[in-house]
């Protein structure tokens, strides 16, 4: 079987070289014929590639132990799922992985695309199979999935060794958001390959109009979509699972992740200034060479350990392979970009700060800053060991200093811009549309300041929260009404006429809607408490408004692993509520330790609670508990963020006679001010796609 | 041209705010990475500065006394006599001949007291194909030295 995985990937090169060399020969002698098979070629890269991924699971499901990453990463007892998923729990088979994904994007890129834009789709091809070449070679020649355990003797024959067992699993990825965490951020990281390749292919063929930045958009939003879940899944799995406490530490992985997720945004943002100005087109496409390039390098953080991290995967020498790819992807981008920046020049100038086009300008700046601090922050050990020759490292409060008053701006933002004005918003207009949510937003601050909120960031988290919260719901109220009233139907029903209009615009509420929730669980995180003792049967520790009485300790050991384990009661005001059983294994075989973190999540709080060890001084068991408050709201809001872009992603109810309707309707009623502003929202929309 | 202009200034504003908290940030948590051979030629201006060492546990040479934990650690060659003071249960991968990362202050008499203890199996993170069993490895898997691993994570973190 490993020869016919392997033969699937050398094939998956050259059919890719072919659509590489193929699509240039075409673009260059202006064949169409050969850039159709070249486009043919690129395509033909999914099948094989899938040919190879499915040989491999072959492997993990028929235990075959002769392959060597099937006997590090799987044992005769895994359960069917984990079988399925040690795919990517190593080094080889997630960079398989990689490439599997890319060539599912690529093509269904070149699929969805092939009668369209026939001056376009030859370039995009061609950078897509650049990519596909590039992991193609290390699948191939590095980190071939496909080796056989034994050797060679001295005599030169083969001795394939077959292992009756493979070593197993790592624990800690044991765990059910491990089978779809690593697929979906990796969904990510390979989706914005999509947009690289139509942005790099735009500049280069110098296409005219600007559709190609609808498609650009789009697929740059299926991407954040994914990347958005991966981080919120990853820092959920880090939170109940490894067992600190916490679900984000800036962590270099953490970060890598994060990196192309803050520039993709800035981009979503910012491409809309294209699309109604004319502005920002140089900005754009590097927005999009950015992250795409910040993808490469957050895969070559996380698979090659250049930076130390919890993660902390094999050491490996790929490293110098992504660094010299990126070296070319960079150098590829700047050529491109200076021979054609004539093509992206601006149609026009930013009129006045009070504006939409400048609350986009200051959006892209700080989450530039922000990309910018936690990139600087992320090298720095490698940085400061270059120039200074010692290493040094940054912790959390760098990076919480530089990006919490970032994001506190960022939501100020969020409230604020969607309700200016392209090129001038009039004082009246500001007043008409802010006075109602800043009163509320103030309001709420000073509720929570009288009863008893003191800390600066999260009162100013509270106050934009609820601004931003009431200036949405004050854009869906006001279309709403409109369409209600027209229709004469409920103001519910206006609601889902008027989202299912302009999903794009409502869907990036809801998104916006998301955010705010996440801002609000995120900030519950300066009121954590945590406790720790050494506790022995009948010892309690009280823990806000929660006592926690230990009942019991046992050793609810098996043959897979031994563990230690504690029975707490959980008492509130006096009153049992319920048990809890934090536990803390070491798996015999692997010798490695796992945490069983017990979770009591409410939407107000989390109780947490760990057994963390035996003290080093009496031996005796040591409980450390955690009160966070608010987390909840930070899964919750990654669910409406889902669903906020998947209402994005819909295509607009088509309604340019209602849409007329509505314009005459308002046009005839302009005398009344309450009908022209209700249906304002309506008239912008006519701009959006 | 105006308001471009206003638009720069609010820029230089934000960004020279950001500059600032970001160096208070790094002040507060810059932390050195050392080995062990490094800590014993520093200059004693950095002598005293917070840092991380990172080595093997010497076998044998882990032994328990009131109010913590002593051991030696070892990186080619070179030995560190470390205390560990703090309060946390040592991870359960720390055990003679792990690796691991410890961080506090080097004392006058060249010993260390660590206030944070990380530990790694020798052995594996994740299983390494080169280190499944009854195989002969084809590459040396060790890490590089000075190179921090992170089994489980310093409690503190994230808080803030």
């Amino acid at each position: 079987m490993d020869i016919f995985g392997s033969f699937a990937l050398l094939l998956a090169l050259g059919v890719a070289v072919y659509a590489f060399g193929g699509g240039i020969a075409g673009i260059l002698t202006k064949r169409p014929l050969l850039s159709k098979t070249a486009r043919n070629a690129g395509m033909a890269v999914f099948g094989l590639v899938t040919l190879a991924v499915a040989t491999i699971e072959y492997g993990f499901f028929t235990d075959d132990f002769s392959l060597s990453y099937v006997s590090a990463h799987s044992n005769r007892a895994l359960p069917l799922y984990y079988k399925f998923s040690a795919l990517w729990a190593g080094q080889e088979g997630s960079l398989l992985f990689w490439t599997w994904l890319l060539s599912i994007y690529a093509f269904l890129a070149l699929l969805l695309n092939r009668r369209k834009h026939p001056e376009l789709m030859p370039y995009v091809g061609v950078t897509l199979a650049g990519v596909q070449i590039f992991f193609l070679t290390l699948n191939n020649f590095v980190t071939s999935p496909f080796h056989l355990l034994g050797g060679f003797d001295r005599l030169g024959a083969v001795h394939v060794v077959r292992l009756s067992d493979g070593s197993g699993l790592n624990p800690l990825l044991q765990y059910y958001e491990m089978v779809i965490h690593p697929p979906i951020l990796y969904l990510g990281y390979t989706g914005f390959t999509v947009p690289f390749a139509f942005a790099m292919a735009a500049l280069l063929s110098r296409y005219p109009g600007e559709k190609w930045i609808h498609i650009t958009r789009r697929s740059t939003m299926v991407a954040w979509c994914f990347q958005t879940v991966g981080i919120l899944l990853g820092a959920h799995w880090a939170y109940a699972v490894l067992g600190w406490g916490g679900y984000w530490a800036w962590d270099p992985v953490e970060n890598a992740a994060l990196l192309p997720w803050i520039t993709a945004t800035a981009f979503l943002h910012s491409v809309m200034m294209q699309e109604k100005r004319g502005m920002l087109k140089v900005w754009n496409v590097w927005l999009v060479f950015v992250t795409f390039m910040l993808c490469i390098l957050g895969t070559s953080l996380t698979r090659t350990g250049v930076v130390s991290s919890v993660h902390a995967f094999a050491e490996s020498s790929i490293g110098s392979w992504f660094f010299t790819f990126l070296g070319i992807v960079l150098l590829v981008c700047l050529v491109a970009w200076w021979k054609n920046r004539d093509y992206l020049r601006s149609d026009n100038q930013l009129d006045s700060l009070i504006s939409r086009e400048s609350s986009f300008l200051f959006n892209n700046l700080i989450l530039l800053a922000a990309s910018f601090a936690v990139l600087w922050g992320t090298l720095f050990p490698v940085l400061s060991e270059a120039v200074t020759g010692s290493k040094t490292s940054v912790g959390p409060p760098f990076f919480d200093r530089v990006n919490v008053p970032i994001a506190l701006f960022l939501l100020f933002l969020t409230g604020v811009g969607p309700l200016l004005a392209w090129r001038k918003t009039s004082y009246d207009a500001l007043r008409r549309n802010f006075a109602w949510p800043l009163t509320g937003g103030i309001a709420a601050g000073a509720l929570a300041f009288a009863l008893g909120l003191r800390e600066f960031y999260p009162l100013v988290c509270l106050i934009l929260s609820v601004f931003v919260t009431l200036t949405i719901l004050g854009e869906f109220y006001r279309g709403a009404r409109v369409l209600a009233s027209r229709d004469g139907t409920s103001l519910l029903a206006g609601v889902g006429e008027l989202t299912m209009r302009n999903t794009r615009r409502y869907g990036g509420y809801v998104i916006h809607f998301g955010i705010v929730l996440i801002f609000v669980g995120i900030s519950g995180s300066a009121f954590n408490k945590d406790i720790q003792k050494e506790m022995s049967v009948g010892d309690a520790l009280s823990l806000g408004p929660y006592t926690i009485l230990c009942q019991n300790f046992d050793q609810p050991s098996t043959n897979n692993y031994k563990s230690d384990r504690a029975t707490l009661e959980i008492l509130r005001d006096g009153k049992s509520e319920m048990l809890l059983y934090p536990e803390h294994r070491t798996y015999l075989a692997s010798q490695v330790s796992e945490t069983i973190v017990a979770v009591e999540s409410t939407p107000r709080r989390d109780l947490y609670v760990v057994y963390a060890g035996q003290s080093p001084e009496t031996g005796r068991p040591v409980i450390h508990a955690y009160l966070n408050p608010l987390v909840k709201w930070i899964w919750f809001g990654g669910i409406v963020v889902v669903l906020g872009t998947g209402l994005a992603m819909f295509p607009n109810r088509s309604s340019s006679l209602v849409l007329r309707a509505a314009a005459q309707k308002s046009w005839g009623e302009s005398s009344s001010p309450e009908a022209a502003r209700a249906s304002a929202p309506l008239l912008r929309n006519t701009g959006h796609d | 041209m105006k308001a471009q202009k206003k638009f720069l200034v609010g820029s230089a504003i934000i960004l020279l705010t950001l500059a600032a908290l970001a160096y208070v940030g790094y002040t507060q948590s810059k932390t050195y990475y050392h080995t062990i051979s490094e800590v014993r030629t520093l200059p004693a201006s950095e002598l005293r500065q917070r840092m991380r060492v990172s080595g093997n546990v010497r076998t044998g040479s882990i032994s328990h006394r009131d109010g913590g934990i002593d051991f030696v650690l070892e990186e080619q060659g070179q030995a560190l006599p470390v205390s560990y003071v703090g309060s946390d249960p040592l991870p359960d991968t720390f055990k003679d001949g792990a690796q691991a990362l410890v961080e506090g202050r080097l004392q006058p008499d060249g010993g260390f007291v660590a206030e944070q203890v990380q530990a790694k199996c020798a052995s594996k993170y994740e299983a390494s194909p080169d280190s499944a069993p009854g195989v002969p490895a084809r590459l040396p898997s060790s890490p590089t030295p000075g190179q921090s691993i992170n089994q489980s994570r310093d409690s503190s973190a994230g808080k803030g």
